[in-house]
């Protein structure tokens, strides 16, 4: 892969060779094993000095290699902790591991170097118990407060039926109930400033703006916003836990229910990364089919953003349109892959079935009608003299700040910062197809609008492509790992047999190794990285979803707003719930 | 003891009769405005409404009153709760109270004020007490903010809604409804004071804090506002005391600029029951197309754009009657 010597290079150059351990993975992103001590000045090289520099933290993340057998050349370690950093301009990934040992779980934070460390390390705190030394608040972010244990640690259980029963009794809901009040103090707020005393508004996690569960605690002056403290791990259902206790097909329909309005986008990531590892050639007509229906789950997501957005400002009527005309989309996804919002059409090494007869002119259908509505709600609603009075300026942030959060997909393209993974990096045969990225200039709520409708559109481009050039060929590659022997067959040998029997119940084997693959999701870079300790089942499974760095972001660009623009920015961020919280 | 003749107990007889068919007439347009409401809604957003009860969803309203009247009249503990109480019979009485000076015929008036257009104004400046009320004795932040955002709203609202009247009670000479539109008989109020009637139009759609200017309940911001609180009934006497206001605003837009019974051929009351339903369907479509301004937007349009209007056209109005008299 790209420059992956020239970096280590670099990084031998700097700080000497033996301060490293160089690890191969299966995805060629360079991996290196660095003490903790030197860990914060190595990212802070990276970041700036280094060519090219990895400007943005984009994963950071812990593995709790107890339990896990096959790690040959690894250095001893009972918990890695993996920052992953990106460059967006070239495209470049780097790995860095840091080991740890189960008696002595501190290193230094990485806050100081990248605002958006702050919440990954909290989290990883919370999953695995290890303490980030100078962090200023290290404190559950997914868990209730109250939660005992680290949920992703290997002695932990992953099932209720493992626990006592739960009785939430007055005495226990009180307890709950006051470890949820909101103290400013913990969170370094003044409750009053000199002239007045601020009010502490309590929004969600159930509210009608904040899209799903998520609560926001607003720091008030009037109804202007002097602080914010978004409060997340409502919606929190274990994705990553649940993928060490599925098979490597059966995690499948997990993925689609991460962002649950991306559908088979999820699937994505997750089977290109395990393809890539098995060095599964996927047939031409797959790779095709995938970026129909993803770009059908962009418009389907993207319309949803619009409708919710125009909403949130106060008009009512558009949402039922463009629910409607979702609807049409679904119609044509579902009469593809059988259902509507969460296929799990996707398969490792293909997808569950063949088009159906007639697909191309449902498609059709719903490419010569959908473009002439949208063209139609831009003028209405987009262009609407109230609705740009309410987004110009409001919830802006420079390029700078983007990639200091770890801002992806839409919400940096508003600002103007030209990168389009599809078209960077290509993947899964983007580089055939002719499409635009558009792009914003003020990084505000109008301009993300802007790039999401202008992204529809490209979208119907893409999928016009797929439709007209679709290749013929099989709908599965012919892998033993991904599609076991024909049923037919398995009734006159007893090795075809067996050899059926184990792919359909335990699932392939998927041999020892370590893989992130990266797609540009509905709202922005979405990866998994799966690790396989050569099991029926992932060692570890670690989500990388875009909403969780783009609700870290909230506090910074609602201050000094009102609350109605605070609701603008929530809306235009464009986030899922589940897509934060996993 | 004062002595009444039968003529005159006849009178007092058929004045409570009168008052008693314009309230209910009020009340229940208020509540036909419901389902109308929701089917208009329903049209403009490619989908039915209620189309369920009834024909064409029509007894809709019935089956939402009798589920509001059997849920359970809560009161929360933290409330004050005599003003919680209070808070939306005074929404309902101001709004009741203001159709007693509308002429909906030439002899269809329960008060003949001369001052009706003062006490217009000054039913629908209490009309605010009942908002700031709610949202004060709910003690909820929401509900307090969406009071605040009310008072200030009303009160700047009403200062327009004054100011648009002026010319059309200048261009009558009289404070009177009857009169005023009788003073259309040439031409309707609409054509020569058009500026003050979409003031008018504006300011009486804040005053009822309809959409676009529903801010006091937006329900994206503030859940629902200073009625977040309530439950049952008491809820539903806010719900009907805001389409009395439609009711109410589109009869007074009939009286003061639409030449209120004044039409050919038609009786007079079909004439206004006409054009004041056609101002109740727009109200409909306002809420069905427009987008919600912020709060300090909305005070800004109103103190920079309306004021300036409704003073310029005061002055000239006022200018043109001297000059013309």
């Amino acid at each position: 892969m790209l420059d992956t010597t020239h970096i280590q290079e670099q990084l031998f150059e700097r700080f000497g060779r033996d301060h490293f351990t160089i690890q191969i993975t299966a995805d060629g992103i360079p991996t290196l094993w660095v003490g903790r001590d030197e860990i914060i000045e190595v990212l802070r090289y990276l970041r700036a000095e280094s060519t090219p520099a990895y400007r943005m933290l984009y994963d950071l993340t812990a593995i709790d290699e107890r339990a896990r057998h096959n790690r040959p050349g690894q250095p001893d370690s009972d918990f890695t902790v993996v920052y992953h950093l990106l460059s967006l301009k070239p495209v470049a990934e780097v790995r860095l591991k840091v080991a740890l040992l189960e008696d002595d779980l501190h290193l230094p934070t990485a806050t100081t170097v990248w605002p958006n460390a702050n919440w990954y390390e909290r989290e990883v705190w919370d999953m695995f118990g290890i303490v980030f030394d100078g962090h200023p608040n290290l404190r559950r972010i997914i868990m209730p407060p109250t939660w005992q244990g680290h949920p992703l640690r290997k002695d932990h259980s992953a099932r209720a039926t493992e626990f006592e029963p739960l009785h939430l009794d007055p005495k226990r809901q009180d307890i709950e109930e006051d470890a949820l009040q909101f103290k400013p103090e913990d969170w370094g707020m003044e409750r009053a400033s000199e002239d007045n005393e601020f009010m502490f508004l309590n929004m969600g996690p159930n509210h009608p703006s904040v899209h799903g569960v998520f609560r926001i605690v607003l720091q008030l002056d009037g109804e202007e916003i002097v602080g914010a403290v978004p409060d997340i791990g409502y919606h929190h259902r274990g994705a990553e836990k649940m993928a060490e206790r599925q098979s490597w097909h059966t995690y499948i329909p997990y993925t689609d229910r991460v962002d649950y309005l991306g559908g088979v986008m999820n699937e994505l990531p997750y089977v290109m990364n395990i393809e890539s590892v098995m060095g599964i050639e996927v047939p031409e007509r797959v790779k095709c089919v995938r970026v129909m229906l993803s770009e059908f789950f962009r418009i389907t997501s993207h319309l949803m953003f619009f409708g919710t957005y125009v909403q949130d400002i106060g008009a009512m009527s558009p949402i039922f349109w463009m629910f409607s005309d979702r609807q049409k989309a679904y119609d044509v996804i579902e009469a593809i892959t059988g259902f509507r919002m969460h296929p799990a059409f996707f398969r490792i090494g293909g997808l569950s079935m063949d088009l159906p007869k007639g697909w191309d002119r449902l498609v059709g259908e719903f490419l010569d009608w959908f473009p002439d509505r949208l063209t139609e709600y831009k003028k209405a609603m987009a262009r609407n003299a109230v609705l740009v009075e309410r987004s110009k300026h409001i919830g802006a942030y420079s390029q700078d700040e983007a990639l200091d959060w770890g801002i992806t997909g839409p919400g940096l393209r508003a600002t103007g910062y030209d990168f389009d993974l599809r078209r960077d990096r290509p993947y899964s045969g983007y580089e055939n197809y002719d499409f635009e990225v558009p792009l914003g200039k003020n990084g505000d709520c109008m301009d993300r609008l802007d790039v999401r409708i202008e992204e529809m559109f490209q979208s119907c481009r893409i999928i016009r492509q797929c439709m007209e050039n679709m290749p013929e060929g099989p709908y599965k590659s012919d892998h033993h790992l991904t599609t076991p022997p024909v049923k037919e067959r398995t009734m006159h040998d007893i090795e075809t047999l067996i050899a059926h029997f184990l792919t359909v119940s335990w699932g392939p084997v998927i041999p020892a190794m370590e893989s992130c693959t990266m797609v540009e999701a509905t709202k922005g870079l979405n990866s998994y990285y799966s690790i396989s300790d050569k099991n029926t089942m992932s060692y570890r499974t670690r989500i990388r979803t875009p909403s969780f760095a783009h609700l870290q972001q909230i506090p910074l660009i609602s201050q000094g707003g009102l609350v109605a623009d605070l609701v603008a920015i929530i809306g235009s961020i464009d986030f899922v719930m589940a897509d934060v919280d996993r | 003891m004062m002595e009444f003749t039968q003529a005159e107990a006849l009178g007092v007889l058929a004045t409570v009769a009168k008052t008693l068919i314009i309230l209910v007439g009020a009340v229940l347009m208020a509540a036909l405005m419901i389902p109308i409401e929701r089917r208009l809604l329903g049209l403009w957003q490619d989908r039915y409404g209620p189309n369920r009860v009834g024909p064409f969803g029509s007894l809709q309203v019935v089956a939402d009153m009798v589920k509001i009247f059997f849920k359970e009249d809560w009161i929360p503990p933290f409330a004050d709760k005599a003003v919680f109480v209070v808070a939306p019979a005074i929404i309902m009485v101001t709004s009741l109270l203001a159709f007693a000076v509308i002429p909906f015929t030439p002899t269809w008036t329960v008060a003949n004020l001369n001052v009706g257009v003062l006490f217009l104004l000054a039913m629908s400046s209490l009309g605010v007490y009942s908002v700031i009320f709610a949202g004060w004795a709910s003690d909820n932040k929401y509900a307090l903010i969406g009071a605040m955002r009310t008072a200030a709203q009303m009160i700047s609202y009403e200062v327009f809604m004054g100011l648009s009247l002026l010319g059309v009670v200048l261009l009558a000479g009289s404070f009177n409804l009857g009169d005023i539109i009788e003073s259309q008989r040439g031409m309707w109020n609409v054509i020569p004071q058009f500026p003050a009637f979409v003031i008018f139009f504006i300011a009486g759609c804040a005053e009822i804090h309809r959409a676009p200017f529903d801010l006091p309940e937006a329900e994206q911001e503030l859940t629902a506002g200073y009625h977040t609180e309530y439950s049952g009934m008491k809820f539903g006497m806010f719900f009907v005391g805001e389409y009395l206001g439609i009711v109410l605003i589109s009869c007074l837009v009939t009286v003061l600029f639409f030449g209120g019974w004044l039409g050919p051929w038609l009786p007079g009351f079909v004439w206004f029951f006409l054009k004041a339903f056609t101002f109740m369907c727009f109200f409909v479509l306002l809420r069905a197309s427009t987008v919600r301004p912020r709060y300090d937007q909305l005070m800004a349009f109103g103190w920079k754009i309306l004021l300036p209007i409704a003073i310029v056209n005061v002055a000239i109005t006022g200018a043109i009657v001297v000059a013309t008299s």
